[in-house]
């Protein structure tokens, strides 16, 4: 018995053997005697002209390194070295001209009716806090930033490279540290001015009457003007880019690809440009630009006429809404 | 001066990563950086090529253009170097770099990076030639010795040429005449903005 199993045991893989061998034969025979090894190799015109970059197999842990060649970095290059320095250039230089020509015409918007002496609470110690903390990291970030794209042709010769280094790498510190405070400073602005900040029809009427900054009209305005509510659109949107672009870059390739942060680059840097050129016309109105203004955010209160001149719904508001409530303090 | 410059041989190159291995153990390149490496394109299709691919030394380089403290100089072998004294870290060589050439050590938090690291054509960086300060940031300088790069040096086809460009490209066209094919010199377009004529 046992000597017929082995038997049927041999037969078996005899004939197992003979089926390979069989099916196997044509599949051989299939081959192209002569292989033509340039008829199928991959050609990289070919890929480039399909492809932003050409992407490969790699046997080591760094799947980054897999992207074999990508030469939209040229296109990035230009983009940092020439386009981004004519948008910073035009937008930041060509604001700073504005402003100076205005003030040279207009000199500051004073109070027409002089000071009342009594104050009204505009802005409470934390409204000031926040918007405190943002502006010092914002100025913080703006000119380290600048200092990214505009520091090597303006500092390097003047300063020398390891002086320029030395500060470009704290530069670059703070530009990274002071995102986070910042970051939260946008959030917790959004959250405290969203309800003054609807755009309404008062705000179409206040442009149109060149809201009071551009001739002698007065237009009414609530908490905020329409001008304040660019402003407060202007710092929650281009805050909210500048922050998600700038993360996408601080934490490479966490889930990004080098396409997404070239990317996350551009937008961040003219998001930013025009984001510092807005700014300087925010600074300007809030200090040189207009009597009154600055102790708003300065000491948190303002004098009633000059409510009553650039903000008299609101002023209107706080007045009339009960005597008890009123935020207005007497004179010191 | 020649006018250095790498080529890799794509119908050559057996995907055995030696160069990469040469180059790690000749400069001591700490874990995580990888100089060079080797991408197989069409892997385990009809038509795959592998190619040993590092810094490609650019004529007019856009790591050198973009670099916002001015750290990258060219040699007069046209050696794209680097000093690491002035790089800050700040990863825009990388974006801009089509051969994804810059390595960065991670240091500190997130993402931060530390001093870029890249291929020097084994020709070390602004320190002394074979100055021990040379060796622990840059590596080897092979190029002071008289001695081309090692991962081109000991490729095993010699698939992976380095050396004056002339030279070089001069070899490459006498191979492709003699065998009948040749999948070009891969990244020189993009590198020098310049092919060669087979």
């Amino acid at each position: 018995m046992a000597k017929l199993v082995a038997h049927m045991r041999l037969i078996a893989g005899a004939l197992a053997l003979a089926f390979i061998v069989t099916i196997s034969a044509p599949v051989s025979a299939q081959q192209p005697s002569m292989v033509n090894p340039t008829a199928d190799a991959v050609k990289e015109q070919q890929l480039l002209q399909q492809l932003r970059s050409i992407q490969g197999r790699v046997t080591i842990p760094d799947v980054k390194s897999s992207t074999l060649e990508q030469p939209v970095g040229r296109n990035w290059q230009h983009f940092h070295s020439v386009t981004l320095r004519w948008i910073g250039a035009i937008a930041i230089l060509g604001t700073l001209a504005l402003l100076v020509i205005f003030y040279l015409m207009r000199g500051m918007v004073m109070l027409k009716s002089g000071r009342s002496g009594r104050k009204i609470v505009r802005f409470n110690t934390f409204e000031r806090f926040v918007h405190w903390m943002t502006a010092t990291c914002f100025i913080i970030l703006a000119v380290t930033g600048l200092n990214i794209t505009f520091g090597r042709p303006l500092f390097v010769s003047t300063f020398g490279s390891e002086a320029f280094t030395t500060w470009s790498e704290w530069a670059k510190y703070a530009h990274n540290y002071l995102s986070f405070p910042f970051t939260i400073g946008v959030v917790l602005i959004f959250l405290l001015w969203i309800g003054g900040n609807i755009p309404n029809k008062v705000d179409v009427e206040w442009f149109k009457r060149g809201g009071g900054i551009v001739g002698d009209d007065h237009p009414p305005a609530y908490r905020f003007n329409g001008g304040q509510k660019a402003i407060y659109w202007i710092v929650v949107l281009g805050g909210a880019a500048v922050a998600i672009t700038g993360y996408v870059l601080m934490f490479p390739f966490y889930g990004t690809t080098i396409d997404t942060m070239q990317y996350a680059q551009m937008i961040h840097a003219v998001v930013a440009m025009l984001f510092v050129a807005a700014m300087l016309g925010h600074i300007y109105i809030g200090t040189i630009g207009m009597e009154g203004a600055f102790e708003a955010m300065g000491e948190g209160t303002v004098d009633v006429n000059w409510a009553k001149e650039h903000h008299r719904l609101w002023l209107e508001d706080e007045m009339g809404g009960s005597a008890k409530s009123a935020r207005t303090q007497p004179a010191e | 001066m020649a006018r250095m410059k790498f080529l890799c041989d794509a119908d050559r190159c057996i995907e055995c990563n030696a160069c990469v291995t040469a180059c790690k153990n000749e400069h001591e390149v700490p874990w995580g950086i990888n100089r060079r490496r080797v991408v197989t394109l069409n892997d385990g299709k009809p038509g795959e090529r592998s190619i040993s691919m590092a810094c490609m030394h650019c004529t007019d380089a856009p790591c050198a253009a973009v670099c916002p403290v001015n750290c990258f100089y060219t040699t007069a072998d046209f050696v794209v170097l680097h000093s690491k004294d002035l790089c800050i870290g700040c990863g825009y060589c990388f974006y801009a770099c089509p051969f994804g050439a810059p390595q960065y050590p991670k240091v500190g938090n997130f993402g931060s990076r530390g001093k870029m690291d890249k291929c020097t054509f084994c020709a070390g960086g602004p320190d002394a030639d074979g100055s021990k300060e040379e060796f622990e940031k840059y590596g080897a300088n092979r190029l002071a010795e008289g001695k081309l790069p090692l991962c081109a040096e000991m490729c095993s086809t010699k698939s992976l040429l380095a050396g004056d460009s002339d030279v070089i490209a001069q070899i490459y066209k006498e191979r492709v005449s003699k065998r009948g094919y040749g999948s070009g010199a891969w990244g020189w377009q993009t590198a020098y903005r310049e092919s060669i004529a087979t």
